[in-house]
């Protein structure tokens, strides 16, 4: 039988590991499926709930078909509630140039959102995430471009990595995918007399990731900054469903580069209007984006149910 | 009005990027033998070396043949004078392919895992 002495050690052991264990980040975070890193992607949405902050990012839109071109200057803010729910907030200052007529500044539409993570499948690198995004009327200015009406989109987010694939396809499997489906349900019919359609919304993340290529493929000796490196392709698109533009489309396709450090990540793409009514000629994108869980792991970055 | 707003922006940024408590997930830097590499001759121990320190209560690593039939010594450990390192023994290896799972958590407390096969040429 066991000392006294003996019981009283195990039983803080048992203490010590309890209070290491219920301290391991058991969450999903800033996109990890099983050994697949997923980076957060500037146009498509992220298929996780997540701790980061894009701080900023800067973009120059292509001019649009009546030439106007509008800047934008963005932060968004993802935050985990619980390990599996988050919410995201975000707004942006926007300029707006148009031919003859004087430049026009302002902060653009609050945009927030409701997140559940739906599933992680680690071995097969997957996840899925439902979310409701709201852009909200009336809170920005309108002469700038920001709406008066508030549009509410439900959408699905998944993400898929290649990694599963056979052994004998070694460098196909750092491919990766992620995505959007969803809807744009706008709150008002028209605004100064042009109509606001109901949309539906899809887009893609195509993207390289030479972290899985050198950690979990083969090791070709690339070294930093390389190593960190993920070229990718985003696609965007929205289409109108209803009140006389039923069928038209917008969009866009970003090929680009992100480099993922630590603690922060870097991202820059070219913007190329997808359609004539998008646009013409070409813009550009660039992105600082903080990784807060592993900037704070013991205070904010950790999901809000756990901060106590 | 730009300026003041880019000021602010940057020297927010800045502030986050100076976070004194900063630790991150650890990811595989590199590894010996290296990740999908042919080697000569057996190996006697596999060499993992990661971005962050880690914790060794829960941090692991296994070695398998193309039988699924454990090949290491299950001596995993982490060498006091390099925390951010983890290697394993092995058994004498024939030829042949064998896979390298591991499992680990930084010291900040967030776990990542990883496989990669290395060949042991004839």
């Amino acid at each position: 039988m066991p000392s006294a002495p003996y019981n009283g050690l195990c039983a803080r052991f048992a203490l010590a590991a309890a209070l290491t264990i219920s301290q391991i980040d058991s969450a999903v975070a800033h996109g990890l499926a099983g050994e697949r890193f997923f980076p957060a992607t500037i146009l498509t949405d992220d298929p996780f709930v997540a701790d980061e902050i894009s701080l900023p990012q800067v973009s120059l839109q292509p001019p649009a078909p009546d030439a106007s071109q509008l800047t934008n200057i963005e932060i968004d803010l993802s935050k985990r509630i619980t390990p599996n729910t988050g919410i995201i907030i975000g707004d942006e200052w926007q300029r707006l140039r148009a031919p003859s007529v004087p430049s026009v500044g302002g902060l653009g539409a609050l945009r927030t959102a409701a997140q559940y993570q739906l599933f992680v499948n680690g071995p097969h690198q997957a996840l899925g995430l439902l979310g409701l995004f709201a852009t909200w009327g009336h809170t920005g200015r309108i002469a700038a471009g920001a709406p008066d009406f508030t549009t509410w989109s439900p959408t699905f987010d998944f993400g898929k990595g290649f990694g599963d694939l056979p052994r004998s396809l070694p460098y196909l499997r750092p491919f990766a995918i992620t995505g959007n489906l969803g809807f744009g349900f706008p709150t008002k019919v028209e605004s100064a007399g042009v109509p606001n359609p109901t949309t539906f919304n899809y887009g893609f993340a195509f993207e390289y990731s030479f972290p899985y290529l050198e950690c979990c493929v083969k090791d070709i000796g690339l070294r930093a900054p390389f190593n960190q490196l993920f070229p990718l392709v985003e696609v965007s698109f929205s289409t109108a469903m209803n009140r006389g533009l039923g069928g038209q489309t917008t969009g866009t396709i970003q090929p680009g580069i992100i480099w993922a450090g630590p603690y922060f990540q870097i991202g820059a793409e070219a913007i190329l209007p997808a359609t004539r009514l998008t646009g013409h000629g070409y813009g550009g994108v660039v992105q600082l984006h903080f990784y807060l869980d592993d900037l704070f792991p013991r205070s904010i970055g950790k999901p809000i149910s756990e901060w106590w | 009005m730009t300026r003041g707003i880019l000021v602010a922006v940057v020297a927010g940024a800045v502030a986050i990027g100076a976070a004194p408590s900063a630790r991150a997930h650890a990811f595989l830097d590199h590894a010996s033998p290296a990740v999908g590499s042919s080697v000569p001759a057996a190996p006697p121990v596999v060499a993992l070396w990661f971005t962050q320190d880690l914790e060794p209560a829960f941090s692991g690593v296994t070695v398998t043949n193309d039988a699924g039939q454990r090949v290491d010594l299950g001596n995993a450990q982490i060498p006091p004078d390099s925390p951010a390192e983890l290697q394993i023994g092995l058994k004498p290896l024939a030829p042949g392919t064998y896979l390298v799972s591991w499992h680990v958590v930084s010291v900040d407390t967030h776990p990542t895992e990883g496989t990669f096969t290395f060949e042991i040429k004839p």
